[in-house]
């Protein structure tokens, strides 16, 4: 009889155990707050817990190779996926694009107003804050633009390289440079910083954002659950809330 | 190694030298003041100064670009008055390798002053000498090896610096990038060789700088 009420705890708690997973996502810097709000309500319903990595994708890219024990790789650029798969560290088959967005320059909302990317190379534009442009996808999406505008020359002294897109992005914010490339939906939650202009998708480089599912993910079952409710209604929503374009094409190879 | 890395290498070095020009100064003054004068509020200045030594140096990096950066109270300052900017320019490394390495320089110096015999300084006084004559010909010959190995030691504390640099200088190629930082971005890029040849030379120079250190602190004894 004494021993009975231990017991039960016990064994409800492995009972829990078995049933919540902990889902470890690697995730692009630019969906902390749409990817948090959709795993608190996933979290919810299933009972799983989501674990976000927040960083520049490249350097998450560089954290999975390395063998970082990761479910799930969302990223902000196609080619680290395509670097990763190349290794085998993807499993085949899981992979999606599942949004886009675009690129826009931001400055201080103190400073003197731009109004075009070529205005970066007047004389009162010093520095100028954007995403290491090997490991930060917004950064390699930025300067393919410049270099397609034939501004990159001009604009490249000026350039602070940040270690990720949020990094930038408070850059600005400080006032410490007096413009930065962001994209849309990292503009759209910072008071700080306005958007002096925003660059049409045809003359910007394609932004897309792969997911999928990492070799030897420790939770493999609970991580694919994951991925789906990522290409649900219910998330495409949230994404869609924050500014985010929601992909519809079909699985990526 | 590439042209860019002997450039990177040489930037570092000029930069870490250029450190030392704040720190001698001001070293100097504060390590002579904390050795041979009392004061209220003597242990305050003493703790302030050794404090970068054990705060995180992100944290020392974060407390200079408050006060530096363009809206800080000195960078906003000497923004308007002189348009002058620190934040992200090389000016940002030499501020952040001279914070952080003058604690170093401070503490092997006072020991070095504290050893030398007040008798001698007291002689040169009755023979008629000022007090900068005491301190430049009787007080710090005497504390020669003591504040030559305390310059060592900032010197190679400053060429390896990361996180105070990272924090208000950044990581701009050929302008504010030093040795520590590209090694950080090396690996992020994954050029590992890179990264190697950088962190050998790190080693060779830190080596070299400890080792004289130590050899002179030894001999002093």
């Amino acid at each position: 009889m004494k021993n009975k009420i231990p017991v039960a705890i016990l064994s409800s708690l492995f009972a829990l155990q078995l049933h919540a997973a902990q889902v470890t996502v690697f995730a692009a810097a630019s969906l902390n707050e749409s990817l948090k709000q959709i795993a608190a309500d996933y979290e919810k319903t299933s009972g799983d817990k989501i674990i976000f990595n927040f960083a520049a994708s490249g350097t998450l890219s560089r954290q999975i190779e390395a063998g970082a024990p990761v479910d799930i790789f969302f990223a902000a650029d196609e080619t680290k996926a395509d670097a990763l798969e190349k290794k085998g560290l993807l499993v085949s088959g899981t992979r999606k694009s599942l949004l886009g967005n675009s690129l826009v320059i931001v400055t201080p909302t103190d400073a003197a107003a731009i109004h075009s990317p070529a205005e970066l190379t007047n004389a009162a534009v010093q520095h100028i804050a954007l995403g290491e442009a090997k490991t930060v996808p917004c950064g390699t999406y930025a300067k393919a633009y410049l270099e397609k505008l034939q501004l990159w020359l001009a604009v490249e002294p000026k350039v602070v390289p940040c270690e990720s897109v949020r990094a930038v992005l408070a850059a600005v914010e400080s006032g410490n440079v007096d413009a930065g490339f962001v994209y849309k939906t990292d503009a759209a939650i910072s008071k700080k910083v306005k958007v002096a202009y925003e660059v049409p998708a045809a003359d910007a480089p394609k932004i897309s954002y792969p997911l999928a599912l990492v070799k030897d993910a420790p939770q493999s079952e609970a991580a694919k659950r994951f991925i789906t409710y990522l290409d649900s209604d219910a998330a495409s929503a949230v994404f869609k809330q924050f500014g985010f374009i929601v992909l519809s094409s079909p699985p990526a190879k | 190694m590439s042209s860019a890395e002997w450039q990177l290498v040489g930037f570092s070095l000029r930069m870490a030298l250029a450190s030392l020009l704040l720190i001698l100064p001001v070293g100097l003054a504060l390590a002579w003041w904390l050795a041979r004068k009392d004061w209220r509020g003597k242990a305050l200045v003493e703790t302030l100064v050794s404090l970068p030594l054990v705060l995180p140096p992100v944290v020392t990096g974060l407390v200079l670009l408050q006060l530096f950066g363009r809206r800080g109270p000195v960078g906003s300052w000497l923004h308007t008055t002189f348009n002058y900017d620190v934040v992200f320019t090389w000016r940002a490394v030499v501020l952040a390798l001279a914070t952080m390495s003058l604690p170093l320089f401070v503490r092997a110096a006072r020991t070095a002053f504290e050893e030398v015999d007040e008798k001698f300084e007291q002689l040169a006084r009755t023979l008629g000498a000022g007090e900068w004559r005491v301190f430049f010909t009787i007080t710090l010959p005497l504390a020669k090896r003591g504040v030559l190995a305390g310059t060592l030691l900032a010197f190679a504390r400053a060429l390896g610096e990361f996180g105070a640099t990272i924090m208000v200088a950044g990581n701009i190629p050929g302008q504010t990038t030093t040795l520590p930082v590209a090694i950080y971005q090396a690996v992020e890029n994954g050029e590992d060789v890179h990264a190697w040849t950088l962190a050998g030379v790190s080693a060779v120079i830190a080596f070299a700088a400890v080792f004289i250190s130590e050899k002179l602190q030894r001999r002093r004894k």
